[in-house]
């Protein structure tokens, strides 16, 4: 089993706080790693850290490293813009930029370097395709993006995330917004497209963690608590805080 | 008051907050009937079209030609607005998104001083250091001889004054725009700069407008400093070192002496109609601007 | 393309720099300039005499009439505003509170006729006071630039009250008080610092307008001592004394208006030791 992203010693502090206590992690290559734990462990802010938006919050003081293809993405040399580059991000809700339905997704394709008109049109339809937008937009690309609903906003930040043509997709509760029919897609587009992703979903439910993950992390207070297979870790848990957690005591 | 019970109290309170509240609320429509009934003994010799038109000014004849102090309150106006927007707009994004947070906290006072000072100090001020300012320097740089009192420099001044003001609006609309927003900027892999010029910019835009609105119309009305400043010459303004007048500063400068001449009085009353209109219009410009974008 | 956005961005920045900096250095000129002149004509006499007669030729005396006219009619129009405003301001936060509409048009009527310029209000309260059969007098003054604060001064409380948690509405209805009574002793009570905010900032703009006060409130040399008499105002006596042609004269209207500064300065420092800083933006997202 390859592993696509490795995780040494992280800390993250907010002023005197500790948010992150010694984060030690390995995520597997094309598979669906899921980030369960109660709210407020910490999962955002490690998801943030893994492709750096960590910087956007001078309060936040991370050290340790965090390996993608044996490069550790704080060192300074890094570059930051190819390192986000490679990792598509989906967020809670969902943020289309200021544009154009079809500008979405054509400003990702300009910041990969695609040029040239028939080339990005080409593209951005295939994308449109792959995120199921397609159809429903087919004839309003040129209206403002923010004007869609709010499933459809995020299935379009999907077409913006793939866009960029990422090897990794970080995923922060990205169903929690949606209506039942949006999210059961986003679920089963991830199942899809994992053997050529890997993939890191934060989630709160559950059940969407039973019924998608290859491999879980479980954090509580900062901390990862327990890390493996999804199956162990579902049908045979070590911790007693996995195990209250499983039983639905934190929630 | 403790001589009534408390139901008894309880109606006095509620009656006097509900006729405060109906004085507010006519208080546009009063204003507005106020000054047109005084403008009316003008309106019904001269036709709208001659008053902002024509050219001649001599009220003991008759002629109210407002011409030449509409265009110097516009060239003023628009003078101003052109300096000062792109002064706010780098301002507010450098406080906002570049410089550090503490910054913000040291900005925000000197907004609200540069706001608290009051028009006659900003022409003490015209007068101390801008009028000299362009007779000595900016003039002959451009070969050109004046008293520095002119268009420019009431423009100046004028810039500065409605600083605080814009920039304000400007601060608050960068910094409400949301993180998320700009982390989903950057997770496709937009270099800082980027994010700011294609994203944070187009978000930004009707809010920026916005404020460069609602900055306009706080600028045509200002008085004091610009008719300390402007030169206050009647003839319309060929370039901005040449002295101008402006609306504000007509009626300021006329109104002990224009009682005997009944025309001349609603004709100054017609001034502030102008102003009122202008002001109100821009104002309603705005908000409806900003109700319908908000919209999407 | 990576270098020549790089050179766009270190451009930019170096702008975005020297505009803030701009900023920056205005005011400390403003401050300084005003400051420096100031100072030189400033003296006891100026602060505590009013002028004598040949004040205006360079003789002695001083601008307390302006000073004490100044301030009492900033006081009397702030306490004026005071009272209408904050009816108003609680009976659209306590009796309208489930009329958003109402209260949305109000606001927008508010907001229009904050932007309406202060000569504006000058001419109108000159036409209001030729109506009602005042002369210029420190009444006339007083109803003028109430007029004129009022909207400031009712939306700032109203931007304060707004914040109430509708929580302390509720639990003060089930104690079985009035809406009068809710309005007035708890909303005050809870936003008391907003409110004196409010008032400050009134006062500030109340104090520094010539505009308003140019036809409305005459000029004298004497000190208030009636309502029916002109009063004279700060901003006014360093207008008039800038238009003399005689330099001692001048240097005065300097030491005015380093006076009216300090003032101003004062009341922003005091709003400001309260706390929240009051932020009033239009525009919502
Ligand atoms: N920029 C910051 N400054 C200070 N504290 C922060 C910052 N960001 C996060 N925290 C704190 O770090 C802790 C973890 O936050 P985080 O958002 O990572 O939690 P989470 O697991 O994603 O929670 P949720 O499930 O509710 O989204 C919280 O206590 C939060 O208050
Ligand atoms: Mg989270």
């Amino acid at each position: 089993m390859d592993t696509a992203i490795r995780i040494k010693d992280l800390n993250v502090f907010a002023g005197k706080t500790q948010i992150l206590h010694n984060i030690n992690v390995e995520i597997p290559k094309n598979k669906i790693t899921v980030i369960l734990g109660p709210s407020g462990c910490g999962k955002t802010t490690l998801l943030k850290c893994m492709n750096r938006l960590t910087d956007l919050y001078p309060e936040l003081k991370v050290s340790g490293e965090i390996l993608i293809n044996d490069k550790n993405i704080f060192d300074p040399g890094a570059d930051i813009s190819k390192l986000r580059q490679s990792m598509g991000l989906l967020s809670q809700r969902p943020y289309p930029l200021p544009m154009t339905i079809y500008n979405n997704i054509a400003y990702a394709l300009k910041l990969r370097g695609i040029r040239g008109r028939r080339k990005q049109h080409v593209l951005v339809m295939d994308y449109l395709k792959q995120a199921n937008l397609y159809d429903e937009v087919r004839k309003r690309l040129r209206e403002p993006a923010s004007r869609l609903s709010i499933g459809q906003q995020q299935r379009l930040c999907l077409a913006r995330g793939l866009a960029v043509n990422p090897d990794i997709i970080l995923a922060d509760e990205p169903t929690s917004a949606l209506d039942p029919i949006s999210s059961r897609f986003i679920d089963e587009k991830f199942q899809e497209i994992k053997p050529h992703f890997t993939i890191v979903v934060v989630t709160h439910v559950l059940r969407q963690a039973r019924r998608i993950a290859d491999n879980v992390i479980f954090m509580y207070m900062g901390e990862v608590v327990e890390q493996g297979p999804a199956k162990d870790f579902f049908e045979n848990p070590q911790e007693e805080k996995t195990k209250s957690y499983l039983e639905g005591m934190f929630n | 008051m403790y001589l009534l019970n408390r139901q008894q109290r309880h109606v006095v309170n509620s009656s006097w907050m509900l006729f405060s509240l109906l004085i507010i609320g006519f208080l546009p429509f009063i204003l507005f009937g106020g000054l047109y009934f005084k403008s009316f003994l003008l309106l019904k010799t001269h036709t709208l079209k001659d008053l902002i038109f024509l050219h001649s000014w001599h009220p003991s004849r008759g002629e109210f030609g407002f011409y030449p102090f509409i265009l110097g309150s516009v060239w003023v106006t628009l003078l101003a607005i052109l300096i000062s927007t792109p002064i706010c707009l780098l301002t507010a994004i450098n406080v906002t998104q570049y410089a550090k947070k503490r910054f913000l906290r040291v900005m925000h006072p000197v907004i609200d001083i540069l706001a608290g000072i009051p028009s006659v100090v900003y022409g003490v001020w015209g007068i101390l250091v801008i009028v000299p300012f362009i007779s000595r320097y900016l003039g002959p740089w451009f070969g050109v001889q004046t008293m520095g009192y002119s268009i420019l420099a009431a423009a100046l001044v004028l810039s500065v004054m409605i600083i605080p003001f814009i920039l304000n609006i400007m601060i608050e609309i960068f910094r409400t725009i949301p993180t998320e927003l700009k982390e989903a900027t950057l997770s496709l892999g937009a270099t800082k700069w980027q994010m700011v010029k294609h994203v944070l910019l187009r978000k930004a835009l009707p809010g920026i407008i916005a404020s460069v609105g609602f900055g306009l119309a706080r600028a045509f009305g200002e008085t004091m400093a610009v008719l300390m400043v402007v030169g206050n010459v009647i003839k319309v303004p060929h370039s901005v070192f040449d002295p101008g007048y402006t609306l504000p500063a007509l009626i300021a400068n006329n109104y002990g002496e224009v009682l005997s001449i009944p025309q001349y009085d609603s004709a100054l009353m017609f001034a502030a109609l102008l102003l009122l209109a202008v002001s109100l219009f821009f104002n309603l410009l705005m908000h409806f601007f900003i109700a319908r974008y908000n919209k999407y | 393309m990576k270098r020549t956005l790089k050179a766009e961005e270190t451009f930019f920045r170096i702008l975005m720099n020297i505009t803030t900096g701009i900023i920056l250095i205005i005011l400390g000129i403003i401050i300084y300039s005003v400051f420096e002149k100031g100072m030189k004509a400033m003296s006891w006499e100026m602060l505590t005499s009013v002028p004598s007669g040949g004040y205006y030729y360079g003789k002695g005396g001083g601008i307390l009439n302006a000073i004490v006219g100044s301030l009492v009619l900033a006081f009397g129009a702030t306490i004026l505003a005071f009272l209408i405003g904050l009816p108003v301001a609680l009976y659209m936060n306590v009796f309208l509170v489930r009329r958003k509409k109402l209260v949305n048009l109000i606001r927008f009527i508010l907001d229009l006729v904050w932007g309406v310029p202060s000569i504006v209000y000058g001419a109108f309260g000159f036409t209001l006071m030729v109506f009602i059969g005042l002369q210029t007098s420190l009444l006339a003054g007083i109803i003028t630039v109430t007029l004129f604060i009022l909207p400031i001064m009712i939306r700032s409380m109203d931007e304060i009250l707004r914040t109430v948690p509708i929580g302390l509405s509720e639990a003060t209805y089930s104690l079985g008080s009035n809406k009068s009574e809710l309005a007035f002793k708890i909303f005050t009570r809870q936003s008391f610092s907003g409110i004196i905010t409010a008032v400050l900032l009134s006062f500030g703009r109340a104090i520094g307008d010539a505009a308003s006060v140019l036809f409305t409130a005459g000029y004298t040399d004497n000190l208030p001592n009636s309502l029916m008499e002109p009063v004279a105002t700060l901003p006014l006596s360093i207008f008039f004394q800038l238009a003399s042609p005689v330099p001692e004269v001048q240097a005065r209207a300097y030491a005015s208006a380093l006076v009216l500064t300090v003032i101003i300065l004062i009341v922003s420092l005091f709003s400001r030791g309260l706390g929240k800083r009051y932020h009033k933006t239009k525009i919502n997202f």
